[in-house]
């Protein structure tokens, strides 16, 4: 064990790091409740991301520019979310499989990109840290917000993309619970039929949500390539793209359940680097394996199962039952 | 009327097997559109890599290899389908078994007859595949855990659990020794590698290579494929077998028909008495059992040890439900889909070589065939809808 760390000192890297690594999770899975709670499950999230994290991160390296390339991978996002769109609403294709296309599309896409246009692994400088200085605001101070002692290091000082991505939650949950919007999204995923009698575009409010969830899921992946990471390497996202989709079922399809979600599946995955930085006693194997394990036993609690959205994963076709 | 109507059925049929073909012929243009932005003429890269698959007996041996865990796999998802159940972890499930069926033949195979081994390690491979994948069966069946997201971390966990042992408890001593530590096994005992088409054809006294005999052109090709010395061992035999089993199970037995009863309507499977929480784990017990097997028998036929446990599943979890989508959750359409996309893999190699595309250009387009297919069975669909229509009217007119 590592002697020059207090426990203290511990404690506070892994919740900083937990807070930072709930990034990607939360833009992906909050995109993808809009989705679902409209009745579109859409497993591509995966491939979304790592073509985000590819684009993202290449015009990042071209331009120098870190908002514009968060703009591109939200863009590609976009675009890849329309896709999925258009097969499973358009052409009413089985759900989980189109996804397994998509993944399998994003995967294949972004490594060959990668591999043509920079051939090796590059590095850009990341968004910085903010520090919330009071100079920074006129005040006459050298006091910066970051510097306070355990709060101000554990959540004052982390970058934009951090932020945004907390912010994206509470945005969220006032959408889908408080605007006709939302409305209308909760009652296409609960009972199209009822809703298409209503005059509620059954397919316009899909083809939005889907595709507003792939623009996330491309700023998600963004935001780990250029924000936690400054690289990019082919299949980077690992996985998160999935786990985002489970933690979306995880959080019973509500915003604040997903943040909740993805903070404890990011403070299991901090506190697992933190096992290897000090050389804890524990197979790292065993420790990566945690987060996965975490989640299937969240997928088994029962207790959420009514929230999900009656028509979750089925295609709507007017004239039918 | 009955005449007209049978042909125009017929017809249907036809081009309902087809249909997948022309939907891939979409995914082929498109991927020709990305070829040609990055500047490669697309018909330059697609002789290639369809001539490196199947003109030569290299090729078509590797091809032939690769058809093997693809069609198994395939096979495997294509049950799973069949009950509706959505099995992603064929990845895993492959990997345990492969992990199982090394530990075995390491550990017995210089004490025990090797027919013993071989057939202990494949019996053992398909169980632990049937085991992983029955456990989100379970989930799926009594705790309604969706099996797509399951399946997804259950090949995680094994991920993990195999560079576990392949670090610790089964890594190759000779590893240790060098102080390298490459997580890979020892190599398994020679008598428990699964016997090669060169060896079948010697024990029948064939082995002249195709020069002895003078043989040239497509009969050199194929001789030399099934005499001459090549990677293709008999697990292709085990695969094929398995598929016709796979086909008189689904449509000869009671549980096969139980199966497909709750994949189609489990509502009305539950009122006919079927009980769907059981045939739902057995329907992923079953999908598992044959991943298992896929990497038993990659282990015993090719690799011949256990190493870094993605390399192993190779994406056959993936690419193997793009086989089973192909084969029209078919098993004996399978087969050709499986010696079509081990073409695929094995051609995306040489395209590389031949016009310097990456052979990840391969996983895009299966992306891009696993679109064109899902999405081309609207029109499946609308014709069967169209054909109960006119018979109903047909048998409305009589």
């Amino acid at each position: 064990m590592n002697e020059g760390l207090s426990i203290l000192a511990i404690i506070v890297g892994i919740a900083h790091s937990g807070i930072r690594l709930a990034t990607p999770y939360l833009y992906a899975a909050i995109g993808e409740t809009f989705a679902q709670r409209s009745g579109v499950l859409n497993l591509g999230v995966e491939g979304i991301m790592l073509m985000g994290a590819f684009s993202g991160f290449y015009v990042a390296f071209v331009t120098g520019n870190l908002l514009l390339g968060v703009l591109a991978a939200a863009l590609v996002g976009a675009l890849m979310g329309l896709v999925m769109a258009f097969i499973s609403v358009t052409l009413n294709a089985e759900q989980g499989i189109s996804g397994i296309g998509l993944y399998l599309f994003g995967l294949g896409t972004s490594s060959l990109l990668f591999k043509t246009l920079l051939g090796t692994v590059e590095g850009v400088d990341g968004f910085s840290e903010l520090k919330f200085c009071l100079a920074s605001i006129g005040i006459n101070s050298g006091v910066c917000l970051s510097e306070i002692p355990i709060l101000g290091e554990i959540f004052l000082s982390h970058s934009l993309m951090v932020y945004g991505a907390f912010a994206l939650v509470p945005l969220a949950w006032w959408v889908l619970n408080k605007t006709t919007w939302g409305l209308s999204i909760r009652a296409v995923g609960q009972n199209p039929q009822a809703a298409d009698s209503l005059g509620v575009s059954v397919a316009r409010v899909r083809y939005m949500t889907v595709t507003f969830g792939g623009a996330m899921a491309g700023i998600a992946g963004a935001s780990l390539s250029i924000s936690l990471l400054g690289i990019f390497q082919e299949g980077m996202t690992n996985g998160q793209g999935f786990i985002a989709v489970a933690l979306v079922y995880f959080g019973s399809w509500t915003p604040v359940g997903v943040l909740l979600g993805a903070l404890l599946f990011s403070l299991v995955n901090a506190l697992q680097l933190w096992v290897q930085v000090l050389g804890l006693n524990i197979p790292s194997d065993v420790a990566v394996m945690l987060p996965y394990l975490l989640t299937i036993l969240a997928l088994a609690f029962p207790f959420k199962r009514a929230l999900q959205p009656a028509a979750l994963t089925k295609p709507f076709e007017r004239g039918e039952n | 009327m009955k005449p007209s109507l049978f042909t125009r059925v017929q017809f249907d049929r036809i081009i309902d097997a087809l249909m997948p073909l022309i939907a891939s012929m979409g995914a082929l243009l498109v991927g020709a559109v990305v070829l040609m932005l990055l500047d490669v003429n697309p018909v330059e890269a697609y002789t290639a890599m369809f001539s490196g698959a199947f003109a030569n007996k290299n090729g078509l041996a590797d091809t032939m290899v690769k058809a093997v865990p693809l069609l198994l796999v395939g096979l495997g998802i294509v049950i799973a389908f069949r009950a509706n159940v959505i099995n992603i972890g064929a990845e895993g499930q492959l990997i345990v078994g492969a992990l199982i069926t090394t530990y075995l033949a390491v550990e017995l195979g210089d004490t025990w007859p090797n027919y013993l081994v071989i057939t202990l390690g494949i019996i053992a491979g398909t169980l632990m595949g049937a085991l992983w994948a029955g456990i989100p069966g379970y989930l799926k069946a009594y705790l309604n855990v969706n099996e797509i997201l399951s399946t997804i971390m259950m090949n995680q966990i094994a991920i993990q659990i195999g560079y576990f042992l392949l670090r610790g408890p089964m890594i190759d001593p000779k590893e240790v020794e060098a102080g390298t530590n490459i997580p890979h096994s020892a190599r398994l005992p020679r008598p428990t590698d699964l016997p090669r088409f060169t060896d079948v054809a010697g024990w029948f006294g064939f082995t002249d290579s195709a020069k002895d005999l003078n043989l040239t052109g497509f009969w050199g090709e194929l001789y030399g494929l099934l005499v001459e010395p090549t990677r293709l061992h008999t697990g292709f035999f085990i695969a094929i077998i398995m598929a016709i089993l796979v086909y008189i199970f689904l449509w000869r037995t009671t549980i096969g028909y139980r199966i497909r009863a709750v994949g189609l309507n489990p509502a009305a499977a539950r009122y006919a008495g079927i009980q769907v929480p059981r045939t739902i784990i057995l329907s992923m017990g079953l999908s598992g059992a044959f991943a298992g097997l896929a990497g038993a028998v990659e282990i015993l036929g090719l690799h011949h040890r256990m190493f870094e446990p993605l390399a192993v599943s190779a994406g056959y979890g993936f690419s193997g439900i793009v086989v089973a989508l192909f084969g029209k959750l078919h098993p004996i359409g399978a087969i050709p889909a499986s010696i079509l996309f081990g073409g695929l893999l094995v051609g995306g190699d040489k395209m590389q070589r031949a016009v310097q595309v990456p052979q990840v250009f391969v996983t895009a387009l299966l992306g891009l065939i696993v679109l064109f297919v899902v999405s081309s069975e609207i029109w499946s669909r609308r014709r069967a809808r169209r054909r109960v229509a006119v018979q109903t009217t047909a048998e409305e007119n009589e």
